[in-house]
């Protein structure tokens, strides 16, 4: 095998080399998210231990407290929960399932991209039009009928979001795959008789891994937003278990009363998402090989 | 053109018919399959299940299953809710009227004020609006819809008092202005994502066709800017933005289902979210394949329309 | 003797991108009269399309590239019109064909009300008078049953006539002057041929005058009544087309007639065929002296790579040369430019 030119080491660190982490610490609103994220994990997940009370800790006396009274910074639900407790759990719920439906959803998107692309002709065909078929359905639809479905639980919930939105990364690895597969390493792989797993996963998927990271990054930020999607509608993370989306569920009847409610989770929301899609952007141009050098 | 248009509806008709296997086997994933909502009725005995599953000939091999199912979806019988007993295809009628007509205002708006922002962000490139509307046609993605919604209620209804809340009509008025003042939030809230989408690719669009040949022929033929712009330039450019409609139709309709929600308004998502409130799973999914074929029709009218503004395809 | 149509004084032209200026035009001054064709020669990247552009001002607008100089056209200072005054002037006073006829027309409107629109933001004329006038235009430039091509899409066209629809819409408002961009470059020769034939004839009514810009003395030597040969921005060498092609004083103008493929007229001799070895400089990092020197066989250290020389008259005929060793007597005359 050495008498193929390995460029599969080569490229895999290529993509976080020199030239591109430069870029991507120029690019100010990436910087900006990827500062914003590390923030609002390191909340979640200590935070917690900094608060006076437990999210599932119920005060009826201390029902609606408007925020900063009480030593609720933030206030408390319609049980007297505190919020912030509530907010930095939910967090640790909400951004687990969304990161972990993005990797579940880029490996199914890599790998129906990757096989669609290499293998092309009605392999191909195939492939991409099951990819269209399933982009046809809006994604909450689908959702929310598998949902209805079946069992809801944080588990369920990211494998639900991860069957719904592989789609994309397929299209991305299928469309860059295709070009790959005709360069000259992998003919030269082929050559010598290199089984079709081993020019796919060792000669083609690190030359792509580029435009996976973007979209995988950009997944993140969506699995967060639908899973908030269907916690709001009352089929995703089930109560007592607080996510992001489910804080938002009840919060439209105490609108007026207490505005707090919505406010603050689909800050939180709106924070990570935008922070997601910021470094997706800076990714995208650092890691676009046309736009280095 | 009929070979391109005959192509296209073959490639329409696969479609329509590798979504109906993925609906058929989201049915089947239900535990227990269609026979779900028996085996929740009290003092059920398996010996009845079987016999009912028996009678829906569930027994049978699951391709024959399968194509019973999808003879039955061509010919209209889409089942009955379990609700009030009503063919799930005038359901779906019925509450079709609502949803188009806040899609309809929806899709005009981001039409319009995506093209509007992405021409001038196109134009006026790096200038300081050109920023701000990527900036924020990024942090709008960003938004969940249904927050938004929420946050607009807060100000424009309780705080401001200035528009109703939700409803699609105050009961007793009805009135056409009345019609209007209770489309105006969840429109422009059904607005926001598809303004953004709309305007990044209008400007990647424009920014494409600024390069290009013709428009330096239309600068040289001493034409004026504005008749550049418009007859050179945009028109060029909205061209792939026809495919792009009819590939957002599917984020458009589900945006609309909470949308519905936030601001109950009586269209298809409210149908939706209530017969999964209730199990109607006949409607849930008659919904499910009905958007997807709405949106594989929708494409298909959308490649008709590129081909209608784009010589190159019409006669290529 | 008649004023000229067009008249460029010290014309240069500067780009600026990520903070840096490079000048790619470095003081252009020529003249045109009606009725004559000055062919602009010079390999690509020579700036000779940028002078074209800058006097159509169709280069990008002012941060990224400066204009300097004098444009005049009809005593009109074209560089200090607004942007309104000069759309005004393209079309009726300049007109222009480009290099690429596949791709100069919009794909999507019809041919017919292509040349229309170039008439119509002009003129005050009735849409009938338009129309005859378009397919009179179409006529003209050789494309058969005109009433019906008139509603073709460019697509429905081949490259030949499609140069010919971009001739007519020049043509339309009938320019004083017309600027040519390497309009046959794309084209196969038969067609060529056509097209250049097609210039001359619409010349030789109209009296119009004609800017030709192209890399191929062969096509210099079918259409221009004067040449200017153009190297990293300068001019390098002008005159008369038959002064210029029987005695080229400048060796970059040797090297490019040497690369002419096929060359019977004007009374020269037909060489082997030569090509000028390396490449044009790139315009931010122009030799010092004169900017062709490290290509020249003929440069002699310590003085072509030392000073620039100044564009000279060679006799009274009016050729002119930008070259030290241009006085000298013609010593390299059995020097073969190197194959």
């Amino acid at each position: 095998m050495t008498a193929i030119p390995d460029p599969a080491r080569r490229a895999v660190f290529a993509v976080f080399r020199g030239p591109r982490v430069r870029k991507f610490m120029r690019h100010r609103l990436a910087m900006l998210g990827l500062v914003t994220i590390v923030l609002l994990t390191l909340a979640c997940f200590a935070g917690p231990h900094f608060l006076p009370y437990d999210e599932l800790y119920i005060d009826l006396r201390a029902r609606f407290s408007p925020p900063l009274s009480g030593g609720h910074i933030l206030g408390t639900d319609p049980l007297g929960r505190d919020i912030a407790a509530r907010l930095f759990s939910a967090g640790q719920i909400s951004l687990t399932v969304g990161f972990t439906a993005m990797v579940l959803s880029t490996l199914i998107g890599t790998a129906i991209g990757i096989v669609a692309g290499y293998f092309g002709g009605w392999t191909r065909t195939g492939l991409m039009r099951m990819v269209d078929a399933f982009l046809s359905f809006p994604s909450v639809f689908l959702m929310l009928t598998l949902a209805a479905f079946l069992k809801p639980s944080p588990a369920m919930i990211t494998i639900i979001i991860a069957v719904t939105s592989w789609m994309e990364v397929a299209r991305i690895v299928e469309a860059e795959v295709r070009g790959q597969a005709a360069r000259d390493f992998t003919a030269a792989a082929r050559m010598i008789g290199a089984p079709h797993w081993w020019i796919m996963g060792r000669e083609i998927l690190p030359n792509v891994m580029g435009p996976i990271i973007v979209a995988a990054t950009l997944t993140v930020a969506r699995a967060i937003l639908l899973e908030a999607y269907i916690s709001f509608l009352g089929y995703g993370i089930q109560p007592p278990l607080p996510s992001w989306g489910n804080m938002l569920n009840n919060a439209q009847q105490y609108l007026d009363s207490a505005p707090w409610l919505a406010i603050v989770p689909g800050v939180a929301i709106t924070l990570a998402v935008t922070s997601f899609n910021f470094i997706g952007d800076g990714l995208r141009d650092a890691l676009d090989a046309r736009s280095v050098q | 053109m009929i070979r391109f248009l005959l192509h296209r509806t073959l490639q329409g008709i696969v479609l329509i018919l590798i979504v109906s296997m993925i609906g058929f086997a989201v049915i089947n994933l239900a535990p227990g399959g269609p026979l779900s909502q028996y085996a929740l009725t009290p003092g059920i005995s398996q010996a009845d299940l079987e016999r009912i599953a028996h009678q829906m000939g569930l027994d049978r091999p699951l391709p024959i299953q399968y194509l019973d199912w999808l003879s039955k979806l061509i010919v209209g019988d889409w089942g009955s809710s379990y609700r009030d007993q009503s063919p799930v295809l005038s359901v779906i009628w019925r509450h079709m009227w609502a949803t188009l007509l806040l899609m309809g205002c929806a899709t005009v708006i981001s039409v319009v004020l995506g093209t509007l922002i992405g021409v001038l962000g196109a134009l006026r490139r790096y200038s300081l609006f050109d920023y701000v509307a990527t900036v924020g046609a990024m942090i709008a993605l960003s938004i969940p819809t249904f927050w938004f919604g929420l946050i607009a209620i807060f100000f424009f209804s309780l705080e401001l008092g200035w528009l109703p809340a939700g409803n699609m009509y105050t009961v007793g008025d009805q009135s056409l202005g009345d019609y209007a003042i209770h489309l105006i939030m969840p429109s422009a809230v059904l607005a926001l994502v598809n303004v953004a989408i709309w305007s990044r690719y209008m400007r990647a669009s424009t920014l494409d066709v600024m390069d290009q040949d013709y428009v330096r022929t239309a600068r040289a033929k001493g034409l004026p800017r504005w008749r550049i712009i418009s007859a050179h330039i945009v028109r060029n450019a909205l061209i792939p933005m026809i495919t792009l409609a009819g590939l957002q139709l599917p984020t458009i309709i589900g945006g609309a289902l909470v949308t519905e929600t936030v601001f109950t308004w009586p269209g298809l998502g409210r149908l939706f979210i209530d017969s999964l409130g209730y199990n109607d799973y006949p409607v849930i999914m008659g919904l499910l394949m009905f958007s997807a074929i709405l949106t594989v029709v929708g494409n298909f009218l959308a490649d008709v329309g590129v081909a209608l503004a784009d010589p190159r395809i019409r006669l290529g | 003797m008649t004023d000229p149509v067009l008249s460029v004084r010290d014309l240069r032209v500067r780009f600026r991108s990520g903070g840096r200026e490079t000048q790619v035009v470095h003081g252009v001054d020529f003249d045109i009269r009606g009725g004559e064709t000055l062919a602009l020669v010079g390999e690509s990247g020579s700036g000779k399309s940028v002078t074209s552009f800058a006097l159509m001002r169709l280069l990008p607008e002012a941060p990224r590239c400066r204009i300097s100089g004098s444009v005049r056209i009809g005593g009109v200072e074209l560089l200090e019109l607004s942007e309104r005054r000069m759309a005004a002037i393209r079309g009726p006073r300049i007109a222009m064909i480009f290099q690429e006829p596949l791709t100069s027309l919009n794909p999507v409107h019809r041919v017919g009300d292509q040349i229309a629109e170039a008439i119509r933001f002009h003129r005050r004329m009735s849409r009938s008078a338009i129309r005859a006038r378009v397919i009179e235009l179409l006529s003209m430039v050789g494309i058969p049953d005109p009433a019906r091509r008139m509603h073709a899409y460019p697509g429905e066209m081949s490259g030949g006539m499609r140069q010919r629809v971009v001739i007519a819409m020049a043509l339309a408002l009938e320019p004083d002057l017309l600027i040519a961009d390497e309009p046959t470059t794309a084209l196969d020769v038969t067609v060529q041929a056509q097209i250049l034939e097609l210039l001359k004839d619409i010349q030789r009514r109209t009296n119009m005058a004609m800017l030709f810009i192209t890399h191929d003395f062969g096509v210099v030597a079918e259409i221009a009544d004067r040449v200017m040969v153009m190297y990293a921005g300068r001019i390098v060498e002008g005159g008369e087309l038959a002064e210029v092609l029987s005695s080229p004083r400048m060796p970059y103008t040797r090297g490019l007639l040497g690369s002419v493929p096929r060359f019977e007229d004007a009374g020269l001799r037909s060489g082997p065929l030569g090509t000028i070895e390396g490449f044009v400089p790139s315009p931010d990092a122009l030799p010092q002296g004169c900017a062709f020197h490290p290509r020249c066989p003929h440069a002699r250290p310590g003085l072509c790579d030392v000073d620039l020389p100044d564009l000279t008259a060679v006799d009274g005929t009016g050729h002119r040369v930008r070259c030290l060793r241009a006085s000298e007597p013609l010593a390299t005359e059995n020097t073969e430019v190197p194959a």
